[in-house]
């Protein structure tokens, strides 16, 4: 295991949709979640923490020390000989009761290997009364709500489809009705923290970890293709450095140099190329360093 | 008192959960002292020393909206993952088999500005004074320094933050209403059952003094 991140990290990412639904609202009938009050499409944290969860288990594919807790479905039986390499050391009915130490080792156990638990944290729990509990981990990384950068206007798409499901049915009608939701274009943006600290001193998450949160990010939509959600991409993701594990400066501030504005405000934005990003580069803080990560460029030393 | 500290704190929005609806969950119209007390040790914390929150000044108006989430529905086990780790099965959580929508109605668009003052615990050092810790906790904040982000009541909703300076004046948002029985805050004082602990909330003209509250276990 490499040491863990010496740096304080906030990050803004900005992604776009085109004629898809990028995380439909259980509430409203699988819509696009949008921001009753203001119209804005939201996407939620756990939206994407998944997405990056399934980048990371494609492009690990089980690595050792790069599994992931939260899995989508069954994968292939593969038996998790590292765990019980790590187990045997210790007899199972001997650790509860001689062990004081256990959840600890559990804990360690669980950031050692999986990625996920590293990175977002788990809630853990012994269901043992009393003191032997492993505790919440939480993980460096958060994540806050993705909001559009503009008011979404949800389409509602009728579509047909030649195969009934059922014999009774087909002995009456020819074709099926069905109804997807799309977002004609969507600009999302969202914000999210490192913190050094709990790196550290609780789940030892290293600079080749955040390699791979980057490559992540940037990478996210890339295997996610599906029917629902039309063409998604990340277009901008800069990240903020800190020289420091406390940081060097508000994480808003560093979150308000990041301006995006749509080119020509009477026009519907239909692509990525209507909007405009900026950074605002005067009076940089010092001791924190931009750069953007999807075209790989240095924006501020 | 005069180790005061004022913390203005702001984000898009906030979950402080009420503990009789968690399930499906509703957060309290205002931030409890508990999550005040939390925003804080996220910036600066220290065993040798206990924070008491003062006051806090609600400064926009309380505005609600739903979430509906898939979530997990269990938490994970320790004997489970030693259990899978000995029949050499995988350690993981199928989402599929074990997922549950929950709603949150929670707050939206909060702005707070928190009053703190410092108590020494018994784990301080012999050099460690409250107006050591103040410097500590206001360089931080004016900083935007950080231990890790501060969130209102759960890590999705992380919260801005800010020093208030001694001669800096908010107007709080006026509003005058009971709040009923909120939660205080947890007592630690004994590990082996953490208790939780509520008072009579009385919101008075924005501020929730939070000074001479009686608080009952």
């Amino acid at each position: 295991m490499s040491e863990a991140i010496q740096n304080r990290y906030d990050f803004v990412v900005l992604y776009d949709v085109e004629n898809g639904n990028p995380n439909g609202d259980p509430d409203a009938g699988n819509m696009p979640r949008v921001d009753p009050e203001t119209g804005l499409g939201l996407v939620t944290d756990v939206c994407i923490k998944r997405k990056i969860r399934n980048y990371v288990e494609d492009a690990k594919a089980d690595e050792k020390g790069y599994k992931i807790y939260i899995k989508e479905s069954v994968p292939l039986e593969s038996s998790d000989k590292t765990a019980l390499e790590y187990l045997n050391v210790n007899d199972i009915k001997d650790i509860k009761k001689k062990d004081p130490d256990a959840d600890k080792k559990i804990k360690d156990f669980m950031c050692q290997n999986f990625y996920d638990v590293r990175t977002f944290g788990a809630v853990m729990t012994t269901f043992v009364k009393g003191a032997l509990n492993c505790g919440q981990v939480r993980g460096p990384v958060q994540l806050g709500f993705s909001r559009s950068i503009d008011p979404i206007t949800p389409q509602e798409i009728t579509i047909t489809r030649v195969a009934i499901t059922t014999e009774k049915d087909a002995a009456n009608k020819k074709t099926e009705m069905g109804r997807k939701y799309i977002v004609p274009y969507g600009l999302y943006r969202m914000e999210g923290y490192v913190s050094a600290n709990l790196a550290q001193k609780s789940t030892g998450f290293s600079e080749d970890d955040l390699k791979l949160l980057w490559e992540a990010l940037v990478n996210m939509f890339e295997n996610d293709h599906s029917a629902a959600r039309g063409n998604m991409a990340v277009r901008k993701l800069y990240v903020f450095k800190h020289d420091s594990v406390l940081g060097n400066t508000q994480s808003y501030k560093l979150f308000n140099r990041v301006q995006v504005e749509k080119k020509d405000a009477q026009k519907v934005a239909r692509s990525f190329e209507d909007y405009a990003v900026t950074v605002d580069t005067a009076n940089w803080p010092t001791g924190v360093h931009c750069t953007e990560m999807v075209e790989q460029e240095k924006v501020e030393e | 008192m005069n180790y005061g500290v004022k913390i203005e704190c702001w984000g898009p929005y906030a979950c402080f959960t009420r503990p009789e609806m968690k399930a499906e969950r509703v957060s309290y119209d205002v931030m409890t002292p508990s999550a005040a007390r939390g925003l804080v040790e996220a910036i600066y914390w220290h065993p040798g020393l206990r924070y008491v929150i003062d006051e806090i000044d609600v400064l926009n108006p309380i505005k609600f909206t739903n979430i509906r989430r898939n979530e997990l529905m269990h938490k994970l086990s320790a004997s489970s993952v030693k259990a899978n780790a000995k029949k050499g099965k995988p350690i993981m959580i199928v989402t599929r088999q074990d997922i549950m929508q929950r709603a949150s109605t929670v707050l939206k668009d909060v702005r707070y500005c928190i009053t703190l003052h410092f108590e020494m615990t018994d784990k301080a050092a012999a050099g460690d004074n409250p107006g050591k810790f103040r410097e500590m906790l206001t360089r931080r904040a004016r900083k935007g320094q950080c231990y890790h982000q501060p969130y209102f009541g759960t890590r999705e909703f992380p919260a801005c933050f800010r020093l208030v300076e001694d001669e800096e004046v908010l107007i709080p948002y006026p509003y005058t209403q009971s709040l009923g029985y909120m939660l205080y805050d947890m007592d630690y004082s004994n590990p082996e059952q953490i208790t939780p602990m509520f008072f009579k909330a009385e919101l008075k003209d924005g501020i929730l003094d939070l000074r001479n509250c009686e608080v009952h276990q």
